[in-house]
């Protein structure tokens, strides 16, 4: 219990003088993740109001590999990321396994599928005849699909959230396809296995308490932005 | 709406600053090597002191990639890492053997010992043979927690059992942690079981485990650490001249006394003992 309270002393104490190799590791744990959920967020609601407004055989068969792919084990992402960056890999020629570059795709595949399941269903969600409504006025198909992305923008930034949250608490992946590289590739939650593994447990429960942090902020920022303007 | 673009605007210029931030490190080039290691060394903070110096020696750029000795061989045998620190000997000399290793050299060595709760069920406090620990302990039917993760300290383990002339695989007082040398520390702990942990590992973490040890200082637990250069010629993508750097940097003179003095000041005792240019048969004579 004691060894809680000393993680929660060392957080504080790392944050309050600025620890220069634990604001990298932080800085960079928010540009990989930052960045994957960037990523995912343009591929994630494209995909999303694509499938939630189009009709095809077979379409309850794709929503159902989406829905799965929202819980894809981060492990098995890194796995298959690393294969195929190998240097002797498909992807090799690349030459970025080991790089956060590398850890921005294999996050961002993880959360393409959690963002694209949550556009579909806010998108699914706005009353069919919305749709009608906002054709009969005279807009063109592009403008309508734009329209209906703004009026679901609430389950939207849900969706924003959900991908984050999950990219930067994962770490199976990180560690896979990053290395825990001392100050290139590691990031809080990598830095946290290493130092439990090291024995380190106040240090790993610092960086712990940093990374809760982190996501609590990030979070409600968005949620500030979220609620700031209720619906109608 | 003008709020909601501004926000927009705010995540579009973080997203895009990060790429640019994280960009020009996406090439190693022909600076970068992979060394790829067991966790000891990590863990243990040698490396931390060890690569720094390197780097600024030469100006290359280390990505250490910290697993198991298993896994190390592995990425070697597949020319996915360009030179190798590892504590394997028979895994090792199985990647010479098939072409896939080259220049191994010995660069140091430490000591595995046996640990175990302070009861001691199995009477093992003070045997001077680890094979005949290992025998007492199967015979007592005591805990007994394995690696089983194909690291160095697994095939150390397994050798013993092979001396000893006993099969534990699938009994039930041997249980696999599969889990890396300080997490099985901590099961072998909880569990009031033996298990067999390099020193640095158990000094390390000492002050939060119940387990002491038990026998220690028998040949057989010699843990000895190569260095290997992956061959070029089976994997033409390797950085051969950095891994030649990197391997001629272990066993030079100035890195051995870095080595000598390591972990002194923190444990009172070297960690790792540096052996470069001696013979393997030689060490703990």
């Amino acid at each position: 219990m004691d060894l809680i309270l000393e993680g929660v002393k060392k957080a504080f104490w790392l944050l309050i003088t600025f620890d220069p190799e634990v604001m990298g590791v932080t800085l960079l744990s928010l540009q990989v993740s930052g960045a994957a959920t960037g990523i995912s967020l343009f591929i994630g609601i494209f995909t999303g109001t694509l499938l939630a407004l189009s009709e095809f055989r077979g379409k309850r068969f794709v929503v159902s590999l989406v829905n799965t792919g929202m819980g894809l084990p981060p492990v098995v992402v890194g796995l298959f990321v690393t294969i195929f960056l190998w240097r002797n890999g498909p992807l090799g020629f690349l030459g970025i396994l080991y790089t956060p570059t590398a850890m921005v795709i294999a996050q961002a595949i993880i959360a393409v599928p959690i963002v694209t399941g949550i556009s579909l269903a806010a998108i699914q969600q706005l009353p069919a005849k919305l749709r009608l409504q906002i054709l009969a006025l005279g807009a063109t198909r592009r403008q309508m699909v734009w329209m209906l992305i703004k009026e679901a923008r609430l389950p939207l930034l849900a969706a924003v959230m959900a991908g984050f949250g999950g990219v930067i608490s994962e770490v199976g992946a990180s560690i896979m396809v990053g290395g825990n590289i001392k100050g290139y590739s590691r990031v809080l939650t990598t830095a946290t296995v290493m130092e439990t593994s090291r024995g380190n447990f106040d240090v790993a429960i610092a960086l712990g308490v940093i990374l809760l942090f982190l996501a609590y902020l990030v979070n409600l920022l968005l949620t500030h932005i979220q609620q700031r303007r209720r619906p109608r | 709406m003008v709020h909601g673009k501004g926000w927009g605007f705010v995540f579009a210029g973080v997203f895009i600053s990060s790429i640019i931030q994280i960009a020009p490190f996406a090439y190693g080039g022909p600076k970068a090597i992979v060394l790829a290691t067991t966790t000891s060394t990590q863990d243990s903070g040698l490396l931390d002191v060890l690569i720094p110096l390197f780097e600024r020696k030469t100006g290359y750029f280390v990505k250490t990639i910290a697993v198991g000795s298993g896994q190390a061989i592995a990425m070697g045998q597949r020319g996915e890492a360009d030179v190798l620190l590892v504590h394997s000997p028979s895994a090792e000399r199985k990647l010479i053997s098939d072409g896939h290793g080259i220049g191994r050299r010995l660069v140091m060595h430490n000591d595995f010992v046996l640990v175990g709760p302070l009861e001691d069920p199995a009477r093992i406090r003070g045997q001077r043979s680890a094979v005949e620990s290992f025998k007492r302990i199967a015979l007592a039917r005591s805990l007994f927690i394995s690696r089983g993760d194909h690291s160095g300290t697994h095939a150390k383990e397994k050798e013993v059992w092979g001396l000893a002339g006993i099969k534990p695989e699938g009994e039930k007082w041997y249980q696999q942690s599969g889990l890396g040398m300080g997490q099985t520390l901590s099961v072998a702990s909880e569990k009031k079981g033996y298990t067999l942990t390099d020193r640095g590992t158990f000094l390390a973490l000492r002050r939060n485990l119940a387990l002491e040890v038990l026998v220690e200082g028998d040949r057989t637990l010699l843990n000895i650490y190569h260095v290997i250069e992956v061959n070029p010629t089976k994997w033409p993508k390797v950085n051969a001249r950095g891994a030649k750097a990197l391997a001629d940097f272990m066993v030079s003179k100035e890195t051995q006394e870095v080595i000598r003095a390591f972990g002194v000041d923190k444990f009172g005792s070297p960690l790792f003992f540096p052996d470069a240019g001696k013979e393997e048969k030689d060490l703990g004579k």
